[in-house]
């Protein structure tokens, strides 16, 4: 099992709702998986630059508050910062490899969750009303957000193997399923320099989009490629700086919903999960085909 | 009588609808939103109509009932039916009507993948088209898709008879197209009218078993 979410507006108007849009949607989700939560956020682009990034410690109490002062001294510059529950929420002044450097040298207890211009994951263990309220999911604001509630499989129950996995920048992946040729995969990968933090099937999805698109490929073209290359079950959203895609396998074993309006586009596990968007009962909804890419960019 | 799922549970729906034995009431759902199981195990020819979309395995294990979903359904919509009347005004998505021993199940709609897997005697008619394997091990009954088929129709058929107006995108093992004779023109004639399909008989093609997987025969292992 599992729940998968996704929330993608057209409308402007919207991106101050985001939050209160979304987050019932994940919590209607626990059902499919009530051992953790997780979800990407994509909101305001740091400024020319700068990075934001999301880093995560089990101790509630870390002391975040050093860990910005060493980061500054490193970086030789301001950094923004803000605490939600168990992680931290930066924008700094670096690229993606120094920031990543610096953070691994100066804390390297803490742990990565996403880097890139737009993205922000935070994913816990605990029912997905628990990861809504502690992170504050209702107040926050965005273009797009993807979540994932999760009922463990492949691999342990811990913040660390829940979703969104995120393995370059600003791109994310949930995964409601089970790949079966992950190792090889991985090792694969893994010569062609992507790093992985978890032994999950679905952090090896997340690291093969990762690849494919350094080679140059759209989303759609490494989703498609993704049919060739992954054998097992999945249905996946995958959410990028700008877009939102949705992928279900040939065999389609997994769920998966999706509406569109003309101010929204949301995809689910199941309709429960969209009965709480406005203006749902208008919206063309329909079953996203097998092995179809559905993306959406925006302009 | 009106039952509100804002206010009420489907539990409570259902143990409700589990009293009635009069024939001649009407329920009406308001608010489902998707909600899984409702209106499963009915044991009485009453009306239940459903105004919005439901969840899975809606109208399940249906005994003379009438549900009517005014809307979508998910998975598994009327599956293991025994006899009465399951009539979906939206789309249906996989496994409607899963090993269906008895009574109609209409989608108004497209129904997704395994539509009518291991189907046991019930009718189905599809108004849109089907995914793929659709009557996947079907044993008895009629599946009627006035569109398309997905792949692997039919795959390891027993007995069901499948009709199909549009284009079917490949046969599954042991499923072969098969004469439209009078007497299946004249049943089909009759469904179609009987569920108000606009389609003519005579635009369907038929399809069932070849019969060659029946029983193990090593020269079909690999068919299996």
């Amino acid at each position: 099992m599992c729940g998968i979410v996704g929330l993608f507006l057209k409308n402007p108007e919207y991106e101050q709702d985001l939050g209160r849009m979304f987050g019932p949607m994940l919590e209607t989700m626990c059902g499919r998986g009530p051992d953790s939560a997780g979800f990407a956020i994509y909101n305001g682009t740091a400024p020319e630059g700068f990075i934001k990034a999301s880093l995560q410690h089990s101790d509630i109490d870390y002391d975040w508050g050093s860990l910005v002062k060493r980061l500054e001294a490193r970086l030789g510059g301001s950094v923004t910062s803000s605490v939600k529950a168990t992680h931290l929420l930066l924008t700094a002044p670096a690229d993606e490899p120094t920031l990543r450097a610096a953070i691994v040298e100066l804390a390297p207890e803490v742990t990565i969750m996403s880097v890139g211009r737009r993205i922000q994951i935070m994913k816990e263990t605990g029912t997905p009303q628990e990861v809504v309220e502690q992170f504050g999911v209702r107040e926050m604001t965005g273009t797009h957000a993807i979540g994932h509630t999760r009922m463990a499989t492949e691999s342990a129950v811990s913040t660390a193997g829940s979703h969104p996995f995120s393995t370059g920048m600003d791109l994310c992946l949930v995964h409601n399923g089970s790949l079966s040729n992950h190792n090889r995969l991985r090792e694969n990968l893994k010569r062609d320099g992507i790093e992985f933090r978890t032994d999950n099937d679905s952090e090896v999805a997340a690291g093969y989009l990762t690849w494919r698109l350094r080679q140059g490929m759209s989303l759609k073209e490494a989703l498609e490629a993704g049919l060739k290359d992954l054998d097992g079950f999945f249905t996946f959203a995958v959410g990028t700086a700008a877009g939102f895609a949705v992928l279900r396998d040939p065999i389609a074993c997994k769920p998966a919903v999706m509406a569109e309006t003309e101010d929204y586009v949301a995809m689910a596990s199941e309709y429960r999960s969209l009965a709480s968007l406005p203006g749902i009962e208008s919206a063309k909804l329909w079953e996203p085909e097998p092995a179809v890419v559905y993306s959406w960019e925006k302009e | 009588m009106i039952v509100d799922l804002e206010t009420s549970t489907v539990r409570e729906l259902n143990a409700a609808l589990h009293r009635l034995e009069s024939a001649d009431e009407t329920w009406t759902v308001k608010n489902p939103r998707g909600a899984h199981a409702l209106a499963v195990g009915l044991n009485a020819p009453v009306r239940v109509e459903i105004m919005g979309h439901a969840g899975y395995y809606c109208a399940g294990m249906n005994q003379l009932a009438t549900v009517i979903v005014e809307g979508n359904c998910g998975v598994g919509v009327a599956e293991n039916m025994m006899s009465g009347l399951v009539h979906v005004k939206g789309n249906a998505s996989q496994s409607a009507g899963a090993t269906s021993h008895g009574g109609l199940l209409i989608i108004e709609g497209d129904a997704a993948a395994r539509c009518g897997i291991s189907m046991k005697g019930v009718d189905i008619v599809v108004k849109g088209s089907v995914g793929h394997m659709s009557a996947f091990m079907g044993q008895a009954g009629n599946l009627v898709v006035c569109g398309d088929a997905g792949d692997a129709l039919g795959d390891s058929i027993y007995e069901a008879r499948l009709f199909v107006r549009g284009r079917v995108a490949s046969l599954g093992a042991d499923c072969v197209e098969k004469e439209m004779r009078p007497e299946h023109v004249e049943w089909l004639g009759e469904m179609l009218e009987r569920t108000g399909c606009n389609a003519k008989p005579q635009e369907f093609r038929r399809y069932g078993s070849a019969r060659n997987l029946y029983n193990f025969h090593i020269d079909h292992a690999s068919s299996y």
